[in-house]
C-alpha cells in the first residue's frame, strides 16, 4: 500500500522538487525568446533590486537589526568602483571584489561606534548616516562630482578579449542573472552556518543568545558587513551597467523601498527577500500606464500587499 | 556692526523657532512610539499636508475677515481647520492602516506606514501641483527688539503656540483619565486592557493629539517660510523623528527638548559651518549624542530582564 503511494508522485509535488531548476531554466531562457532590450532592462533591474534586498535580508532578516540607511552601501559601492575606474581605470571584475570589499568595511565601520545601540536607536543612525552619504555625495563636488555625479565609467568586458559589454542589454542579464544565484547560494550555506545560526539565536532573543557564548556585538558586526558586502556588489554592477552615478540613485527612497521588498517577501527567508524584490521593482513598470498616479498607486499597493498578508508573502516558511 | 555675540543670539533665537515646529512633530512620534512602537513614518506627511490644509483655509476664508480683529480671527480658524483635518486624516489612517496590523510582525506596519507617506504625498502633488505654493503671511510682521537681538511678532507667535500646545498636551498625558490609560498601555498593553482600558480608543487618541500637533507645525511652518511644497513633509519628519530619538523616544519632554535642540544645533551648524552642510551636522550630532546616552537624553536606561 505504502509503497504504491510513494510511487505516485502528484506532479505540482514534482515541480515542487523541481521548481528551482525549471525557473532557472526560464530565467536562463528568457532573453533568447523575448529579445525585447526594455524588458531585458527591467529584469536587469529587478536582478539588482534582487541582490540589494538579499544584502538587506541578512541584516533585517537573519541578525533582526532594522536597517534604514542601505542606500548608504549601495551609493558607496558605486562610488567605489567609479572612482577606481576613472582615476586609475581599474576593470570591473578588479573593481567588483574592491566594491564588496569596501563597502563590506565601511558597513563595519558605520556600526562599530553604536553596537551597544538597541533595537531602533541602531536603526535611526543607519538613517543618519544614510543621510550623511547622500548629502556627502552632493557637496563633496572634487571627489564626487556633487549632483552630477559621476560620468563615463567603463562598462565591463569579458577578460582576455576585447568584447565589450557595451550598452546590449542581454551581458549585463546573464551577469546579474550569475551573481544573484552566487550570492543566494553563499546565503544559504551561511544561514545553516554557525554565524548564520547565531544570527537568528540573537534576532529571537539577544540575552538568550549571549548567555550562551555568542558576543552580539560581533554578531552584529558580522551581519553588517555581509550585508555591506552584497550592497558593494550591486553598486559596483549598476556603476558599470549605466555609466554614469548621481546621488539621486542612492536617497531614502531607495532605502526604504528595499526594506519593504524585504518585509513584503517575508522576513527570516531569503527566497522571501527575492521574491518581494522581483516584484516591488517590476510593479512601477506595470503601472506605467497610470502616468502620474504611477506612485499613488504604488503606495496604496504596499498597504494593501501588508494589510492582506502581514506575515509577508513566504513568511510562514520560517523555520522554528 | 553685529558683534560675535549678536549673530550668536540671531542664530540661536532662529533655530529656536524652527526647533518649536521639529519639538511639535517630533511629539506626535513619541506619543506612538511610546504606545504602539510604531515609528510612523506618514507623520512627516501628515506635518505637509497641515501646511496645505492651512493654505486651503487661508484661500477661501481670507475674503470674509478684512476688518480690524479679522486677523485674529482668520488665524484661529485656519489653525483650527489644519489640525481638525490631520487629525480626522490621522484617525482614518490609524483605523485602515495601522489597527489591522496591530499584532501582525512589528516590522508590517512600517511598510503600511511607508505606503501611506507615499499615497499621502503623491495625492497632495496630484491635487495641488508640484511647484511650490505661496503661503499667504496670516499676520504683518514686525520686529521687536528683544535686548540686543530682534525676533519678529512671527517668531513670537510660533513659540507661544508651540509652548501652549506642549503644556496643554503635557498636562492632558498627566492629568486626565485618558492620558493616564495612554502611560498605562506604554507600560504594558496587556495589563492595561486586563484592567478595563479601551486599547483601540485610547491609540486612536494618541494618534489623533500627535497629528493634531503636526497639523499647527505645518501651519507655522508655512507662515515662517512663506512657500511649502508636497516634499517638505520628508526632510521635515526625518528631522523630527531624529529630535524624538535624540530626546529618548517615548518620552514627551524628551520630544521636546529633542525638537529645540536639533533646530538650535541646526542653525548653529548653518550659521558657522556651511548651510549646505547643517542636514549632516544635526545627523552627527545626533549620533554623538548616542554614544554616551544610547537611550536618548531624557530617555530611561532599559534594564534587562530574564
Amino acid at each position: 500500500m505504502s509503497r504504491r503511494k510513494k510511487r505516485k508522485v502528484p506532479l505540482t509535488q514534482r515541480f515542487r522538487e523541481y521548481r528551482f531548476f525549471f525557473l532557472l531554466l526560464v530565467a536562463f531562457l528568457f532573453p533568447l525568446v523575448d529579445r525585447n532590450p526594455y524588458h531585458i532592462d527591467m529584469l536587469v533591474t529587478a536582478g539588482v533590486f534582487m541582490l540589494l534586498a538579499s544584502g538587506l535580508h541578512v541584516i533585517v532578516g537573519y541578525a533582526g537589526v532594522l536597517n534604514l540607511g542601505y542606500a548608504a552601501l549601495f551609493a558607496v559601492g558605486a562610488y567605489t568602483f567609479a572612482l577606481l575606474n576613472l582615476h586609475w581605470k581599474i576593470s570591473f571584475w578588479i573593481g567588483l571584489g574592491a566594491s564588496a570589499f569596501t563597502t563590506a568595511l565601511f558597513g563595519m565601520l558605520l556600526v562599530f561606534p553604536v553596537l551597544r545601540l538597541t533595537g531602533d536607536y541602531l536603526a535611526i543612525v543607519t538613517l543618519g548616516a544614510g543621510e550623511i552619504v547622500r548629502i556627502a555625495l552632493n557637496n563633496m563636488d572634487s571627489l564626487t562630482g556633487g549632483p552630477n555625479g559621476l560620468l563615463g565609467i567603463e562598462h565591463p568586458s569579458l577578460p582576455l578579449t576585447h568584447y565589450s559589454f557595451g550598452v546590449d542589454s542581454a551581458p549585463y542579464y546573464y551577469l546579474i542573472l550569475l551573481l544573484v544565484l552566487l550570492v543566494v547560494f553563499a546565503l544559504c550555506r551561511l544561514e545553516s552556518s554557525r554565524l548564520g545560526r547565531a544570527w537568528v539565536a540573537l534576532r529571537e532573543d539577544e540575552l538568550a543568545a549571549s548567555s550562551m557564548g555568542i558576543n552580539p556585538a560581533w554578531v552584529k558586526l558580522s551581519a553588517f558587513g555581509i550585508g555591506g558586502f552584497v550592497a558593494g556588489l550591486a553598486g559596483c554592477f549598476f556603476a558599470a551597467k549605466q555609466g554614469t552615478i548621481s546621488p539621486d540613485s542612492f536617497d531614502f527612497v531607495v532605502s526604504v523601498t528595499v526594506l519593504a521588498m524585504v518585509v513584503l517577501g517575508g522576513l527570516g527567508n531569503i527566497y522571501g527577500a527575492l521574491l518581494g524584490a522581483f516584484i516591488l521593482s517590476l510593479l512601477p513598470e506595470f503601472l506605467r500606464g497610470f502616468e502620474i498616479y504611477r506612485m499613488l498607486l504604488f503606495g496604496l499597493a504596499l498597504i494593501l500587499m501588508m494589510l492582506f498578508r502581514p506575515q509577508g508573502i513566504l513568511g510562514e516558511a520560517r523555520r522554528n | 556692526m553685529l558683534s560675535a555675540l549678536d549673530i550668536f543670539l540671531q542664530q540661536l533665537v532662529n533655530g529656536l523657532t524652527i526647533g518649536m515646529i521639529y519639538a511639535l512633530i517630533a511629539l506626535g512620534y513619541t506619543l506612538v512610539y511610546g504606545i504602539v512602537q510604531l515609528i510612523n513614518f506618514a507623520h512627516g506627511e501628515i506635518f505637509m499636508v497641515g501646511a496645505y490644509l492651512g493654505l486651503l483655509a487661508c484661500l477661501t476664508l481670507k475674503g470674509l475677515f478684512l476688518g480690524s480683529g479679522g486677523a485674529v480671527l482668520l488665524l484661529i480658524l485656519v489653525f483650527f481647520f489644519a489640525m481638525s483635518g490631520t487629525a480626522l486624516l490621522a484617525l482614518l489612517i490609524e483605523r485602515f492602516a495601522y489597527r489591522p496590523l496591530r499584532n501582525a510582525p512589528r516590522l508590517a506596519p512600517l511598510i503600511t506606514a511607508i505606503g501611506v507617506s507615499f499615497l499621502l504625498q503623491n495625492a497632495v502633488m496630484l491635487f495641488f501641483g508640484p511647484s511650490d505654493k505661496s503661503f499667504p503671511g496670516l499676520i504683518p510682521v514686525t520686529k521687536v527688539q528683544l535686548g540686543v537681538v530682534s525676533v519678529t511678532n512671527l517668531q513670537i507667535l510660533i513659540a507661544v503656540v508651540s509652548v501652549l500646545l506642549m503644556v496643554i498636551l503635557h498636562f492632558y498625558v498627566k492629568n486626565t483619565k485618558t492620558g493616564k490609560a495612554m502611560r498605562a498601555l506604554a507600560d504594558d498593553r496587556q495589563a492595561a486592557s486586563l484592567v478595563g482600558i479601551h486599547v483601540n480608543r485610547v491609540v486612536a487618541m494618541a494618534f489623533l493629539l500627535g497629528s493634531a500637533l503636526a497639523g499647527a507645525g505645518g501651519v507655522m511652518f508655512g507662515m515662517y517660510y512663506n512657500t511649502i511644497n508636497f516634499h517638505d513633509g520628508y526632510l521635515a519628519g526625518l528631522k523630527a523623528f531624529t529630535a524624538a530619538v535624540l530626546g529618548g523616544i517615548g518620552n514627551i519632554p524628551g520630544a521636546m527638548v529633542g525638537g529645540v535642540l536639533m533646530g538650535v544645533l541646526e542653525s548653529l551648524g548653518a550659521g558657522y559651518i556651511s548651510s549646505e552642510w547643517k542636514n549632516v551636522f544635526a545627523f552627527f550630532i545626533l549620533i554623538v549624542i548616542l554614544l554616551f546616552r544610547p537611550s536618548g537624553i531624557l530617555g530611561e536606561r532599559v534594564v534587562k530582564k530574564v
